[in-house]
């Protein structure tokens, strides 16, 4: 029962790294296995707790990128230059580390079919990863929502799951891409920050009442929620979760 | 704005610590401006503690302190607070 | 808690004198920023700090004559509750003392109230004697809206969340009045030498 997974006391737990992955020139997916994980549900995250020889903690929280999967729970990190904990988890663990975390956490920024659609996730960054895991659980259980991603990034090279998106499009997902820094040559797509326009051309239309959400930076989250909001969008209807200018 | 300023959900886990139970799909109703909201709505600072405060008016709704074995939550911000619907 | 995280480190520096660090913190180069509301950003023209409560008489003073008041040059050590302590921070503002100076109060106790609602209780006795500051410059520059510009409490000798950003005056009581963290779990007094974080430490 889904149910369970949010109840009862969180413990931390320790988990195995299988597998890192580059997505990006400074992007990184951790395949983890975690022995006792009780599944998890698209757009809940886990706290990373690391733990230094003399006793020094740091603590951070990474969304889950993969759709639910046995014992596996995939996290894509975004390694920050001046990060304290994600330099470590991108560039010094390797597989057959432990990981310690807990989790899942987050009821609220979450999506699953019995939510239906339509659906749009707004992108900014590595902020497209918890809205991934939503695009992951809508293919896997093959479901056709009206699913719509709109992804902000700097340049076509910093989009993370690039391909994975590119072959997931279709059957009732789209996928728009905005480059905010620069574009390839003949780019004929959006070239500029997330803004109520495009929001508008992306849809849905605020009177198809979308379930609608927001993750990324908190500057782009407040913005963009503040445009779909004068689009009519009910504040209800939009779910955020703004990583910080922290949390590297 | 504030560029420090995090959702409800980003303390998921310390909530669900102290409670027993995920609480990001509660809903709590602001005393000073009587505002409902989830909690995984609510904004979040961080300073010697946890402060989550109304996303309408701003108010201080509870203050978490988590010292050593125990977790110090103050609720007063809040009128009532009610588990989520499950 | 035995499970090590193989290779992590972190981002504390482990060069600094002991001596000079509390018990349980350690010491970081840059400085994280720590609120607990949003940055409120007051007209200058709108500012004031003023000393109220059990005075002979109320005090005010608007920007412009705050900045005219007497200031000095401190350098000092801070120490955050949640485990930082930043070392020879350098700092301008207008000693307590000179705030004072003249007024006749049988206080004992003080709150220090910000724009943004915070509040911190400190006895007087450790605001006197040159032990505390409002300060309005840090590393000699203007004090930034998110360090507490234009204008913060900086009381070293305890734990920095008894050194309210954004300070807009002091109250001095017969009574303590515990603060926004002390009601909450955090230690009346705060000493860092003696790790007064919490009620009961």
């Amino acid at each position: 029962m889904e149910g369970a997974a949010l109840l009862g006391r969180l413990t931390w737990q320790l988990a195995d790294v299988v597998h890192l992955v580059p997505e990006t020139a400074g992007v990184k997916t951790l395949a983890l296995d975690v022995p006792e994980w009780p599944g998890h549900r698209a757009g809940q995250h886990v706290d990373i707790r690391l733990t230094a020889e003399d006793g020094y903690q740091a603590e951070r929280s990474y969304s889950i990128a993969s759709a639910p999967n046995g014992a596996r729970v995939e996290l894509t990190v975004e390694r920050l230059d001046d990060g304290e904990v994600s330099p470590y988890l991108t560039d010094e663990l390797h597989p057959g580390d432990q990981l310690e975390l807990r989790g899942p956490v987050g009821g609220y920024f979450v999506w699953e079919a019995a939510v239906g659609g339509p659906v749009l996730l707004v992108g900014g960054g590595s902020g497209v990863v918890p809205l991934m895991a939503m695009i992951r659980e809508r293919a896997a259980v093959g479901s056709d929502v009206d699913m719509r991603l709109l992804l902000s990034s700097r340049t076509w090279d910093d989009v993370i799951y690039r391909d994975e998106l590119e072959r997931l499009a279709g059957s009732g997902l789209t996928v728009t891409h905005t480059l905010t820094r620069s574009r390839p040559e003949g780019w004929s797509g959006y070239a500029r920050r997330v803004d109520a326009e495009m929001l508008t051309e992306v849809g849905p239309a605020a009177g198809d009442r979308p379930h609608v959400y927001v993750c990324g930076p908190t500057p782009f989250v407040e913005a963009v929620a503040t445009a779909l909001v004068s689009l009519g969008h009910e504040a209800a209807h939009i779910k955020t979760e703004r990583f910080g200018p922290t949390g590297g | 704005m504030d560029a420090l300023m995090l959702d409800g959900n980003a303390v998921a886990g310390l909530l669900q610590e102290a409670f027993g139970t995920e609480m990001t799909t509660a809903t709590g109703i602001c005393d000073a401006c009587g505002a409902g909201q989830q909690v995984g709505a609510v904004r979040v600072f961080r300073s010697a503690g946890v402060v989550l405060r109304c996303h309408e008016c701003g108010s201080v709704l509870a203050k978490i302190v988590v010292r050593r074995a125990q977790t110090c939550v103050d609720l007063r911000g809040l009128r009532s607070l009610a588990p989520p619907a499950d | 808690m035995s499970f090590v995280s193989r290779g992590f480190r972190g981002r504390r520096r482990s060069d600094a004198d002991p001596a000079r660090v509390p018990p349980g913190q350690y010491v970081t180069t840059d400085y994280p920023v720590l609120s607990a509301g949003p940055t409120p950003h007051t007209d200058l023209e709108q500012w004031s700090f003023s000393i109220s409560g059990e005075v002979n008489e109320t005090r005010s003073w608007t920007w412009d004559e705050f900045r005219a008041l007497p200031s000095e040059e401190v350098t000092v050590d801070i120490h955050c509750v949640t485990k930082w302590s930043k070392l020879d921070t350098a700092w301008r503002g207008v000693s307590i003392d000179t705030l004072l100076d003249g007024i006749e109060t049988s206080a004992e106790y003080s709150t220090q109230f910000s724009d943004g609602g915070y509040t911190t209780n400190v006895p007087v006795a450790d605001l006197t004697g040159g032990k505390a500051w409002v300060v309005y410059e840090y590393d000699g520059e203007p004090l930034e809206p998110e360090h507490g510009g234009p204008a913060r409490m900086l009381v070293p000798h305890l734990y920095f969340w008894k050194s309210a950003k954004w300070i807009r005056g002091l109250r001095l009581q017969l009574d303590d009045e515990p603060g926004f963290w002390e009601t909450n779990g955090y230690n009346n007094y705060g000493d860092p030498w003696k790790e007064q974080r919490y009620w009961g430490d």
